[in-house]
């Protein structure tokens, strides 16, 4: 336990201490506050024009109109900061030969993977938890719901924990960052594009694809929908990118 | 400390280590010799814990390496070839994450820090990151890696690649301060090292054990000869028949300006062999004994001449 958590330590002051965290950090932040203003300021003259008509002005919702879309947007911008957080994790030990280092210390390899895997989460937490922030400003002047708030963070992180740990499995395979990153990336855009691909299909097949894309399970999440099938699909397979990846290490030893 | 037996590492079709067998005793330094890819880096994998062997057995500390590798892992410090560094940290935050991951105790963490700094020379530079220090410095920030835990024994592969000389005989110096308290297997190329560091060595070629023992047993069993080589300003068939001449003088060679009078074991004609020199007027530039040295040693069993 201890072990595990001197890696996270290690691994959180790496971060910050590359430009990594702070890139990535703005990048997100940035791109946030840029979506949140033009939602807000159109939500802003919809919510204008349907105030003359009393029956529309019940219905306007801004966790519908704005935060729904955001959250759906903010996932493909993650799904492209991902693969930057996780490339170096496994990779850069290989190369720079630290690995021997941790590997000849009475240390196992779950805790080393767990370990980045943690610290991962936790950079992940820091950029959801900068944008929250911003929602406050929409808490103070308007009265949007908290529940469907608070559910789609959670769909937020759990689709990141999930491209978290599919990049710290291809991390394991390669001592080459780039490729680790690339590779990463190309997995998470096609299980992102699987819900516009399904579209295409139809029967059984459609149902299929469609389960398996990304998007249609953080969607009831931004909607408020607190299923436990969405939860399992996303921790499922941080599950299976964290045990292939300490398949890949373990395997080192047999070979 | 050290037990190796019948050690063989296969990687495919290719065997890195064939067969290896040696014993390290307790607060030696030893040094495990070889030419390029003769297998020292992969025995000491092996007995790091980081690779496993195909076959034989190894134990560090009384602990076999393959039941008991987190018990091995423990007891022992490891330098890789490559300095395993982390170049965005400090030389003590460094050796900090090592003292954790090598589970020092929370309260004994900032002594050893203390201590390994102290004991490597690393003082002045603890606070610098390590993508900033020269070359002797990294080295040394791995040799203090390496002692962070107070091992009882120390794998070192090659401690003294690529330093200066100065760097170099302050690294010596460092490793021979270590003898007694730590029992110390070093991989080199560099024989003067082995015969200024080590009490005993290993030597492998394509895997296979030479030869191994104490340095003192090992240039015993093969000097056997006695003699003198002499450097003089004339040389030619009339001097070496004068050399010839002397009683108790059994051969005569030469190379060069350079003139080998080797003699009976048992005699001393050294005197001799100078008034010789000096009486004919052959302009000795030079006398030294001829004796069989590690490098002597080392040439002749890598070449497959001397088997043990």
């Amino acid at each position: 336990m201890n072990n595990m958590w001197s890696i996270v330590k290690k691994e959180i002051r790496s971060y910050f201490s590359s430009p990594v965290a702070y890139v990535v950090l703005f990048a997100f932040t940035l791109i946030f506050g840029w979506m949140f203003y033009n939602l807000i300021m159109w939500f802003n003259s919809q919510a204008m024009q349907m105030a003359q008509n009393p029956y529309y002005a019940q219905q306007i919702n801004i966790n519908q109109r704005v935060f729904s879309p955001l959250f759906g947007n903010m996932s493909l911008i993650l799904v492209f900061l991902a693969p930057l957080m996780t490339m170096r994790l496994l990779a850069e030990e290989k190369k720079s030969g630290t690995d021997e280092l941790l590997y000849t210390s009475p240390i196992t390899v779950g805790q080393i993977v767990l370990g980045k895997y943690l610290a991962a989460l936790i950079l992940l937490a820091v950029m959801l938890g900068l944008t929250a922030l911003l929602s406050v400003f929409v808490f103070a002047w308007g009265n949007p719901e908290l529940a469907p708030w608070l559910t789609g963070y959670l769909g937020l992180f759990l689709m990141g924990s999930a491209c978290i740990g599919i990049g710290l499995f291809y991390s394991s395979l390669t001592e080459n960052q780039i490729v680790a990153g690339i590779l990463t990336l190309l997995t998470l855009l096609l299980f992102f594009l699987l819900h516009w691909i399904s579209s295409l299909g139809s029967g059984a097949w459609q149902g299929v694809v469609n389960y398996l894309a990304f998007s249609t399970h953080l969607e009831d999440m931004t909607m408020g929908i607190l299923d436990t099938k969405d939860v399992v699909y996303y921790l499922s397979f941080s599950f299976f990118g964290l045990f292939l990846a300490h398949s890949v290490l373990q395997s080192r030893r047999w070979r | 400390m050290i037990e190796v037996q019948d050690l063989t590492k296969r990687y495919g079709e290719t065997v890195a280590v064939r067969d290896l067998s040696f014993k390290v005793e307790s607060g030696r330094i030893w040094g495990l010799l070889g030419p390029n890819a003769a297998g020292k880096t992969t025995t000491m994998r092996i007995l790091t814990g980081y690779l496993p062997a195909t076959d034989g057995r190894a134990a560090v500390a009384g602990f076999d390496v393959f039941d008991k590798t987190d018990a091995v892992k423990k007891s022992i410090g490891y330098l890789p070839e490559n300095v395993p560094l982390y170049h965005d940290m400090t030389v003590a935050g460094y050796l900090g994450f090592v003292a954790e991951i090598k589970q020092v105790p929370k309260s004994r963490r900032k002594d050893a820090v203390a201590r390994a700094l102290r004991a490597s020379g690393l003082e002045d530079v603890k606070g610098r990151l390590i993508k900033n220090i020269s070359r002797g410095y990294k080295q040394r920030v791995g040799i203090a890696q390496a002692m962070i835990h107070d091992p009882q024994v120390l794998v070192l592969d090659e401690p003294t690649i690529g330093l200066d000389p100065a760097q170099i005989r302050e690294i010596r110096e460092l490793i021979r301060s270590l003898r007694g308290e730590h029992t110390i297997l070093l991989s080199t190329h560099i024989l003067p090292e082995v015969t200024q560091v080590c009490d005993g060595v290993v030597i492998i070629n394509e895997g296979r054990l030479m030869a191994s023992g104490s340095l003192k047993d090992l240039t015993a069993t093969i000097e056997k000869r006695d003699g003198v080589v002499l450097k003089l300003r004339r040389v030619g068939a009339e001097e070496t028949g004068l050399f010839r001449d002397l009683p108790g003088v059994r051969k005569v060679t030469v190379d060069g300006r350079e003139l080998r009078v080797e003699w009976a074991p048992g005699l001393d004609l050294r005197e001799d062999v100078a008034r010789l020199a000096l009486d004919k007027g052959l302009g000795l530039e030079e006398m030294r004994p001829v004796a069989m040295s590690i490098e002597d040693l080392y040439m002749k069993v890598v070449s497959g001449g001397l088997q043990q």
